[in-house]
């Protein structure tokens, strides 16, 4: 049995991502409003960022962003001297889409609450049952 | 020009879609016809595409001139050749049949109409096309963000039936984007050829396992396995009639071929189908998926509900398919791919049309609808044997390969539910046809008012609009044409798909 060290605070990173996904989740389901139900979206996708972009860090390197200056031009580059820039990039394009989403999650919103006067998804419900007889 | 052609395939609707955005405020004619325009030379080039990989085999096209696996690019095989053109095919056909209905539909949302139309073949044939597994996510959610707001376009329950979709498809995707984080934590590579290299060397791995279920999981939502199905009879049954008619032969068939994709080429057949504690579950959720799928379709009393149904069970059908792990199951799964696009985008752009002109699809209201719409129903009942299974239309081939891969392995439950589905296909579809030619006719629109008492003479044929009746035709026509060339597809191209070990 590994020891709660190694267990839970050298991989603190991911109990954080573990946690933001099971709030994400949890508002999505318990909810009742449509809007925290999309909140619950958001905060499930931003997990998986925080995910990949942890996953990037290394020990004792820089932010990536090559220093340039008088003497500095002509060396080559170190890679280890620089946190990981692939998963930062990959995670612009998910940020991208999860405001896309969420754009068009609102969108969805207003159309009900134009259509239905409410934005609780009890009351919605009632409010089908008893147009539709069928 | 030639070498571009798997980049054409993808930019053209692309760069149509912002030109449509673009004409909407000035020339609302032009809207259908460029939209078509940049559909015609999307087929032309998926079929020019599937002609040189038939002759040369695997084409790789790399975006940029940048070599994998650091640069993207688009790896066409021999499996999504053939989707490509089936889909592209599909999407042109009821871009099509969109002229007359859309402008009343969506009056003055037209442009933002066909620009999401063309979004979503966008998004769709790109995840056809790519090679890297972070692209497939990004064209997965182009495809899911266009299908939701195309949904959402829809008036009654289509917003929150829209929205519901939205909360489970993002979870989907992003499931699915937490497996690749999980490769590219332990590869470091995104290129699906690339992950599969690298792969071997660090097997067995719990990381690699849970990446595969992560992936799997995803895929499954926007597949709308059961049980991750509830989105899909909803949306689909209350979105706009075409666009139900776009979405529902595509969405979940692609999202089939991410999965064959991710299985075959990304964590290879061997990892894939060695453990059983993920094949097996995986059959029988399909295997349920089928069973449950049918009986629920014969509760419903919509038409368009009752089809959502059965589109469930067909995702059994595929799924299970594949994963029986032998050559007939697999040729099966990916022959009924193909069908089951054409399929169902025959029986509901049938649903569209009796849509238009019933503005209801209860049974109730399709008594007798035989006179009044003959060429429709007659597509109808092609496409409802061609779910039943009948020869020569192109369902009963792949049903048959299915059946002969479920033998083949042993797996008489599979076989079981899939006579079952079948069987209740039957039902289901004679059940409409009975209504539709037999009993008599229970709602008169405004023409044929006067003659109340002899309604059978007094009926005039209220057709569906000629725009619509010729892709319709030409569907009906393409699935017999499918179901008699089965063979042929079967040994030039299904064959090659698979890989060449697989018994």
């Amino acid at each position: 049995m590994e020891s709660i060290e190694s267990l839970i605070i050298a991989k603190y990173n991911y109990w954080a991502v573990i946690v933001l996904l099971m709030v994400g989740l949890y508002a999505m389901i318990t909810k009742k409003n449509l809007v925290k139900k999309i909140i619950g979206m958001n905060i499930f996708q931003t997990a998986i960022i925080l995910f990949y972009v942890s996953i990037g860090a290394k020990k004792g390197a820089t932010i990536p962003i090559i220093m340039h200056g008088p003497d500095h031009s002509s060396h080559a580059v170190q890679a280890m001297d620089y946190i990981n820039p692939l998963p930062h990039v990959l995670m612009l394009t998910a940020i991208v889409v999860s405001v896309a989403t969420l754009g068009v999650a609102l969108a969805l919103a207003l159309n009900i609450y134009s259509q239905y006067g409410t934005l609780e998804e009890d009351e919605i419900s009632e409010k089908i049952m008893k147009s539709e007889p069928g | 020009m030639e070498d571009h052609i798997p980049a054409i395939i993808v930019a053209v609707p692309l760069l149509a879609a912002l030109l449509v955005t673009g004409l909407w405020w000035f020339e609302q004619r032009l809207l259908f016809f460029l939209s078509m325009i940049a559909g015609v030379i999307s087929f032309s080039a998926s079929a020019r595409l599937l002609l040189k990989i038939l002759e040369s085999g695997t084409v790789e096209y790399r975006l940029g001139g940048w070599a994998p696996p650091f640069g993207i690019v688009f790896r066409i095989d021999h499996l999504n050749g053939l989707i490509l053109v089936i889909v592209s095919l599909v999407s042109l056909l009821n871009l099509a049949g969109t002229r007359t209905i859309a402008k009343k539909e969506f009056g003055e949302k037209l442009g933002p109409f066909y620009a999401l139309y063309l979004l979503f073949t966008t998004g769709l044939l790109g995840i056809l096309l790519t090679g890297d597994a972070f692209n497939l996510y990004v064209l997965v959610e182009i495809a899911s963000l266009t299908g939701y707001a195309l949904i959402g376009l829809g008036k009654g329950r289509a917003p929150i039936s829209g929205l519901n979709y939205v909360l489970m498809g993002t979870i989907g995707a992003s499931l699915y984007l937490l497996g690749i984080g999980y490769l590219y934590l332990v590869t470091g590579s995104l290129n699906m050829t690339d992950i599969a290299r690298i792969l071997p060397s660090i097997l067995p791995s719990n990381v690699v396992l849970m990446a595969f279920i992560l992936c799997l999981s995803g895929l499954f939502i926007k597949m709308a396995l059961f049980p991750l199905h509830s989105w899909l009879p909803n949306a689909y049954t209350y979105s706009p009639s075409l666009v139900s008619s776009l979405v529902a032969p595509l969405t979940t068939k692609v999202m089939i071929y991410a999965m064959f994709r991710i299985t075959l080429t990304v964590f290879t057949y061997d990892f894939a189908f060695d453990s059983i504690a993920v094949r097996l579950p995986i059959l029988w959720l399909a295997i349920v998926a089928i069973i449950m799928g049918s009986i629920i379709a014969l509760a419903q009393k919509r038409l368009k509900k009752m089809l959502s149904y059965i589109i469930v069970a067909e995702v059994g059908y595929m799924v299970g398919g594949f994963w029986l792990g032998n050559r007939e199951g697999m040729s099966g799964a990916i022959l009924h791919v193909v069908n089951d696009a054409v399929m169902t985008l025959c029986v509901f752009m049938a649903a569209a049309a009796i849509v238009y002109k019933l503005e209801d699809d209860r049974f109730s209201a399709l008594s007798g609808i035989f006179r009044k719409m003959p060429c429709t129903m007659a597509v109808m009942v092609v496409g409802g044997l061609s779910f039943i299974g009948v020869p020569p239309t192109c369902g009963f081939f792949s049903k048959w390969y299915l059946l002969m891969g479920g033998i083949a392995a042993g797996q008489f439950a599979f076989v079981a539910a899939l006579i079952f589905s079948s069987l209740v296909n039957v039902i289901l579809f004679f059940r409409l046809f009975e209504i539709g030619y037999f009993k008599p006719y229970a709602k008169e629109i405004t023409h044929s008012q006067s003659h109340a008492d002899s309604y059978t003479h007094s009926i005039t044929r209220a057709e569906a609009p000629f725009d619509l009746l010729v892709p319709l035709v030409m569907t009906a026509v393409l699935l017999l044409i499918l179901g008699l060339f089965s063979g042929e597809i079967v040994t030039r191209v299904v064959q090659f798909a698979i890989p060449r070990f697989i018994g």
